[in-house]
């Protein structure tokens, strides 16, 4: 153990740490989804994917840097997140995991063909002019975007966390993803609950989006990638809590940079799959999760 | 062999350091139908969940016959010859009602006609036979609880465990299933206990009554003992509804 | 005789007739299809095959697999590479491929089913177990990694070492197809099948009269993982190659769901319709969208058709069509 290679080393962990808190923000919209609804998004990544798109063009063609256009675009996704729920989701909530998995199959073909007719199959990133600054911390050299992403990630988790905690909204969506029944039975108006929160998870998804594109240029083919991304760090951090999601986030993010370091790049997603297999079996609820399945 | 077709044997079982039940010993006898009552959150489907094999006891031991089967898989457990309803009733509600009684005579019939031809002729005997097309989830609670029993019947069990059939039935319904658990019981010499709140089917049927409270047996013994006993009156003052 | 007698047990004499009819136009067709109309039967016969060895899985035992590309790709990879490697023709070199897929799917299974994992989790422990195989695979030289295996693709017909024009591949998947049919019909009508559909329906209930759960969920996904060898296989040396990237892609795996889930999920015919549904829609869009020239267009159509039948007729095509035309089977 070479210091040289120590040091490479922590940066990878570091590295994986900032994209992680990225990551943990997407997650966290697939499992405040289940967690209230029990439905399980198979359309994130492809939401995911729309959010970056929406970056990239607001970049491209008005100038606008994804850091500004996020807010927008996280406002624009629960509105369609909400409506989309309202429309075609709500019928399906109860009915056979089967039934609900095809309806959002059928949606994430449309959304990522939707991008493929309007960009095109080419990859397409950002340059920012913070492309290519960085941080420096005694040794450590940080990229200057993967920073500023996961403070944004962090910020944005800060402030759901607020929602969660202190608004009567949030307080609701809690309630009923805890005990889906009881919410039931204490009367909350769960269409509208269902609908708000589906909004909300297509904006923590929309925004990571939005943070993603500064880090990697985005293909529609990345879609089925981040969806099934999503499922790993929700798994492992537990399916409907919230602290998982982000610490699965930390975990994957961090895992996949050191087996790129470790390994080969191409095999990082191996050990994430690996980890996952091992989290189910050990413990199917997850590091933070309650209860089992 | 002790005479008994059914013994627990000092069975307990904790959830998560909560005792459920706490050194639970009785005996059924080949042949009888004997009661187990006791207050809501008792401990009496946990001790069914025991000789069922859903739970593995903590101390303790269940033997048919004079065999263990505590520890055994549930479906082993009906290989042995216990079958059980479930309180909150469990139809396989995509079947038809036919069909999930001839799940249950599989078990003792791998043919499928010979199968499905014992189903029909158990659904006769509980006045379900009309209904045997319909899809079990389409039927009234009355007739889910009858479905149960069919089912579980289906098996040929020696022992019979029935878990609140009565509860949610009319007065004329219990009626009707008492006297049908009578005339099978006289008919086969099938062995039943039952959990029921239903005081009315209870004395009907039972001749020996088990009650447990706060996962421990209190009282046993007959119908007329149990009526007259000072701790099963102080535990049920107020508890039950006077049949 | 008994056999045939309780194969075809409560089946309306039309749908028997409509059935031998069937039969009889799907050996002829490719006298009277060109050589495009038999591409499109070898596909929809092909989606009918895997859907079917997939609805044992879903359809009757009711766990969720989202991962068969992992015993498909498995399947054509180790007959494609006995072939390949040591000339070992695809008629021996199928028993190998269906055995190692049968192991795949003995350990999917009894993990997953060992350690109670049920519905969504347990569809995505399938969904792990394939990419994991997918990216090892990848890095695998004597599979061809990354850059795939390719057979010669020969013009001669052979047929000992399965090479040979479409017609060949078309009577081997019909043979499949077909063979496949009256086996789910066989399982179904016996006490397996049965104890299959009360998993679906309530495990616990289930093993309360009997039913050896774990025993029958494991036999259910060891004749799926058979089947669906058996479809990698014959896909395999149709196509003539193989990439790890498409071979266990997760779109594959979705791919073999769609027909039984759109036909109708546990029925015999729903793989079946979904099939002719999904490929015909294919067929239609794609020429549609070459009209338009905008690629992803034919996608878009394919999930608005999803969309539709998904929200009108969420139990499958075929119990509606069973319905209407009086093929269901009569209550006994």
């Amino acid at each position: 153990m070479t210091a040289d290679f120590l040091l490479s080393l922590a940066q990878a962990i570091t590295k994986g740490l900032l994209t992680g808190m990225v990551y943990g923000l997407m997650a966290l919209g697939l499992s405040v989804i289940f967690g209230v609804m029990r439905v399980v998004n198979f359309a994130h990544g492809e939401i995911m994917v729309v959010g970056m798109y929406l970056a990239w063009m607001g970049f491209e063609y008005l100038q606008v840097s994804p850091m500004l256009s996020l807010p927008v675009i996280a406002l624009i996704f629960f509105g369609a997140g909400y409506a989309l729920q309202r429309v075609l989701i709500s019928p399906f909530i109860g009915r056979p995991e089967h039934q609900q998995f095809l309806l959002l199959l059928a949606i994430a073909i449309l959304l990522v063909n939707a991008c493929l007719v309007v960009a095109g199959p080419d990859s397409r990133g950002i340059q920012l002019e913070s492309q290519f600054d960085s941080y420096e911390l005694g040794p450590f050299v940080f990229d200057a975007v993967r920073v500023h992403a996961a403070l944004t990630a962090v910020v944005i988790a800060g402030l759901l966390w607020l929602f969660f905690t202190r608004t009567r909204t949030g307080k609701s969506i809690r309630a009923a993803a805890d005990n889906n029944l009881g919410a039931l039975v204490v009367g909350l108006d769960v269409r509208r609950l269902y609908a708000f929160t589906f909004g909300v998870g297509a904006a923590c998804v929309g925004a990571a989006g939005a943070l993603m594109i500064t880090i990697i240029p985005v293909t529609p083919f990345l879609a089925a990638e981040y969806t099934l991304l999503a499922f790993v760090i929700v798994i492992v951090g537990g399916l409907g809590s919230m602290t998982g999601a982000l610490a699965g986030g930390l975990l994957i993010g961090v895992s996949e940079a050191v087996a790129g370091l470790l390994l080969q790049p191409s095999l990082k997603s191996m050990v994430s799959f690996g980890i996952l297999i091992l989290v189910l079996l050990l413990r199917p609820q997850g590091l933070f999760g309650k209860s089992g399945p | 062999m002790s005479g008994a077709r059914l013994e627990l044997d000092g069975i307990g079982k904790s959830f998560r350091g909560l005792r459920a039940v706490h050194d639970v010993s009785f005996d059924v006898p080949a042949g009888a139908i004997n009661a187990l009552i006791g207050p809501n959150g008792a401990g009496k489907t946990t001790i069914f969940n025991m000789i069922a094999g859903v739970y593995r006891p903590d101390a303790g031991s269940v033997r048919l016959d004079g065999r263990q089967i505590s520890g055994l898989r549930p479906d082993l457990v009906c290989d042995a010859g216990v079958g059980r309803t479930f309180q909150i009733v469990k139809p396989f509600k995509g079947l038809s009602v036919l069909e999930n009684v001839t799940v249950g005579a599989l078990h003792r019939r791998p043919a499928l006609p010979e199968a499905r031809a014992y189903a029909a002729d158990i659904l006769m005997q509980l006045g379900l036979h009309d209904r045997r097309h319909q899809a079990a989830e389409s039927l009234t609670l009355p007739d889910r609880k009858r479905l149960e029993v069919a089912r579980a019947l289906a098996t040929e069990p020696k022992l019979l465990l029935l878990d609140e059939v009565m509860a949610g039935l009319r007065p004329t319904e219990i009626d009707v299933m008492v006297t049908f658990l009578q005339e099978l019981n006289r008919r086969t010499g099938l062995t039943i206990l039952l959990i029921e709140h239903v005081m009315r089917a209870v004395m009907a049927l039972a001749s020996n009554i088990v009650v447990v409270s706060y996962g421990e047996k209190i009282a046993e013994g007959t119908p007329a003992e149990i009526a007259r006993h000072q701790a099963v009156l102080d535990v049920y003052l107020g508890e039950a509804e006077p049949a | 005789m008994t056999l045939l007698a309780r194969l075809t047990g409560g089946v309306p004499a039309r749908s028997l007739w409509g059935l031998g009819l069937l039969l009889v136009l799907l050996l002829v067709a490719p006298a009277l299809l060109g050589k495009y109309g038999l591409s499109v039967l070898i596909l929809v016969l092909y989606f009918a095959f895997v859907g079917q060895a997939w609805n044992i899985m879903m359809g009757f035992a009711g766990q969720l697999s989202l991962g068969h590309a992992l015993y498909a790709g498995v399947g054509g990879y180790i007959a494609a590479g006995l072939f390949f490697h040591y000339g070992i023709g695809p008629w021996a070199g199928v028993f190998v491929a269906v055995a190692a897929a049968v192991a795949a799917g003995s350990i999917v299974g009894y993990l997953g089913f060992r350690f109670s994992l049920a519905g969504v989790y347990f569809a995505l422990l399938t969904i792990a177990f394939s990419e994991f195989t997918r990216i090892a695979f990848d890095h695998w030289g004597w599979a061809g990694g990354s850059g795939g295996l390719f057979l010669k693709v020969d013009a001669t017909s052979d047929i000992l070492n399965l090479r040979g024009g479409p017609l060949l591949f078309y009577y081997v998947i019909l043979a499949l197809a077909a063979g496949t049919f009256v086996l789910c019909r066989a399982l179904l009508e016996s006490r397996l099948g049965r104890y299959w559909l009360a998993i679906r329906e309530d495990p616990e209930a289930a093993q309360a009269v009997g039913v050896p759960v774990l025993r029958c969920k494991m036999i259910a996904i060891m004749i799926s993982a058979a089947l669906t060898a058996l479809a990698g296989v014959w896909n395999a040396f149709y196509y003539n190659n193989l990439f790890p990237e498409t071979a266990f892609a997760m779109g594959r795996s979705i791919e073999f769901t769609l027909a039984p889930i759109i036909g109708g999920l546990g029925t015999l015919f729903g793989p079946i319709v979904g099939a002719v549904v999904l490929t015909g829609l294919g067929e239609i869009f794609t020429d549609l969208s070459e009209v338009f020239h905008i690629s992803g267009l034919k996608q878009i159509f394919y999930g608005l058709a999803l969309l539709v039948i998904v929200m009108y007729r969420p139990a499958g095509v075929w119990p509606w069509i069973a319905d209407r035309f009086g093929f269901g089977e009569k209550r006994r």
